[in-house]
């Protein structure tokens, strides 16, 4: 049972001491990682992936249960608690959609595996717009179709406690249900984003700055409710994108008919 | 002195991949040589040269560069126990997957890169399957199911193999080689040693510098091909 994890801090791409020593998530938190291009957002998640022990280029490291992961569990069993969506956009492997569901799932020592693979298809298809098949080959997928059954895969194949998603917010699929998706109850979740509706969805975001964690914020009551009143405008904007993708012409009444929610003030 | 022996197809990261180990070495005061063994050409003597090293290039030139590197490790290792070192790397470009360079008792690394196909694993042979450490690299590029497919089907082909991935460009990972580096055996000599797995034989003609195709120009170990139908299914 994992009850903590601790991020235990290094230094920045100057060679200095990031600015904060540790960082500790709970199971159940959303924890946003935010910063400009470059800064070291997808070095920190990597760096649990891995289970850094000092030896990545941030120097950091991860601890469970306050214990080194070696004491933990070993590596084997320690690899499949972390799933993670990278940043990478297309598959370069050459298989079928099939194939590779069945190979992950018996790397993940998963037993019903044919029944696991139909429904991540099922599911990643929910989240894209021209679906996917079994046999198409994993390559010839779109960068939206691949985003897809990535999410598909960490969310029912993995289905790991510790789930890492490194910038779901540009591939063309929802990102809110995708999120929803893959934060299952009860799980550590760190979020790379740039996008302020999920940022501020999280219970904490994480600063990076020239390499290192600078801030931990915790999300405050104004910021929920920001959030809330951002998650309305996005809805808005989520249906006039599907109106527009689908081939729909918004004429004036159609727009006159958009109703934005109320511009009142948010006060904290 | 320990033999550390590096193989793996063309550009999987073999040199970038021991930099970072070596680098890690050097901290502790350990005194390494590097030998570099292809073909043709190479830029590799002058890349390991940026840690200080005492550096040799072997080339094979016309002939194979798996059967070029053993007729010539006696004489490999005494100029790496001429150097001093306590660990001598040999990187070999090995070309076609056939041999595999293991010395039985010597530490045998294997380095392929997670963008080299997913069959890759099963063709790449002898030097995959009878190496003690699998090295993958190039995870920077993947997903995270991709580098655990990839794996799975190494461990398939050799599930005796400590896999590590390691990332060529940062380094990520090269500690743990290092670690596995330092606790391999320590030998005296090569002499009497045995290659974990048979080279082929290849003395026809051809090896000798033959151009001229047909079976009149042929001779010595010569292969003729057995047809056989591939049907679709
Ligand atoms: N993205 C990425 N590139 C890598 C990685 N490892 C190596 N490379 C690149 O791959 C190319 C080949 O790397 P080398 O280390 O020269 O490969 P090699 O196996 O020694 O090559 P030969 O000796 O010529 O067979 C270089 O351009 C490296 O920068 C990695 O983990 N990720
Ligand atoms: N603490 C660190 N020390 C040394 N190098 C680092 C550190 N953090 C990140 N880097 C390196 O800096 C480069 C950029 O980092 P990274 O890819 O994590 O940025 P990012 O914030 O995810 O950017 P983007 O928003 O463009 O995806 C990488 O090569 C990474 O390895
Ligand atoms: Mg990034
Ligand atoms: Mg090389």
């Amino acid at each position: 049972m994992i009850r903590k994890i601790a991020v235990l801090g290094g230094i920045t791409k100057s060679g200095v001491r990031e600015t904060l020593r540790m960082v500790e998530i709970y199971p159940g938190e959303i924890v946003a990682v935010v910063g400009p291009t470059g800064s070291g957002k997808s070095q920190l998640i990597s760096d649990i992936e891995y289970w850094a022990d000092g030896d990545t280029p941030s120097r950091r490291q991860i601890q469970i249960n306050d214990q080194v992961p070696a004491e933990f569990a070993v590596e084997t069993s320690l690899r499949r608690l972390v799933a993670e969506i990278s940043q990478n956009m297309n598959f370069v492997i050459d298989m079928s959609v099939r194939d590779f569901l069945l190979l992950h799932a018996e790397s993940r020592h998963i037993e019903n595996a044919l029944e696991v693979a139909k429904a991540v298809v099922d599911c990643a298809n929910q989240l894209t717009g021209e679906p996917l098949m079994m046999d198409d080959s994993l390559t010839a997928l779109s960068g939206g179709q691949s985003r897809a059954l990535m999410v598909a895969d960490v969310a029912l194949l993995s289905n790991a406690p510790i789930v890492l998603v490194d910038e779901i917010e540009n591939a063309g699929i929802n990102r809110l249900s995708a999120l929803r998706l893959l934060a299952g109850r009860g799980k550590v979740v760190l979020v790379v984003t740039h996008d302020p509706l999920l940022a501020l969805l999280a219970d904490k975001r994480i600063v990076m700055q020239n390499g290192g964690m600078a801030k931990l914020l915790t999300a405050s009551p104004s910021e929920k409710v920001l959030a809330g009143r951002l998650q309305k405008i996005d809805a808005v904007l989520c249906e006039l994108r599907e109106r527009i993708r689908l081939g729909g012409e918004l004429t004036p009444e159609a727009i006159k008919e958009v109703t934005w929610p109320d511009a009142q003030r948010v006060s904290a | 002195m320990r033999l550390v022996i590096v193989a793996g197809p063309p550009a999987t990261g073999k040199t970038s991949v021991m930099l970072h180990t070596l680098r890690h070495i050097l901290t502790d005061k350990i005194r390494v040589a590097v030998c570099k063994i292809d073909c043709l050409e190479t830029s590799d003597h002058s890349t390991y040269r940026r840690l200080s090293l005492p550096v040799m290039v072997g080339l094979s030139d016309y002939i194979c560069p798996d059967h070029f590197y053993v007729s010539n490790l006696e004489e490999i290792f005494a100029w790496g126990e001429k150097q001093q070192a306590e660990i001598l790397v040999v990187e070999t470009a090995g070309l076609c997957h056939r041999c595999a360079p293991g010395i039985k008792g010597c530490l045998s690394i294997c380095v392929v890169d997670n963008l080299s196909g997913i069959d890759t694993p099963k063709k790449v042979g002898p030097v995959l399957t009878t190496a003690d450490v699998v090295v993958v690299t190039k995870g920077d590029i993947v997903s995270q199911a991709e580098r655990e497919v990839f794996r799975r089907r190494i461990e398939m082909v050799n599930p005796a193999a400590h896999v590590l991935e390691i990332n060529g460009l940062t380094g990520q990972g090269a500690l743990r080689l290092k670690k596995v580096v330092l606790a391999s055996p320590s030998i005296e000599g090569v002499e009497g040693r045995e290659l974990r797995y048979p080279m082929p034989s290849a003395v026809c003609s051809y090896c000798n510098g033959e151009t001229v195709i047909g079976s009149r120009y042929q001779m010595g170990n010569v292969k003729k091909i057995v047809y056989r139908e591939v049907s679709n299914d």
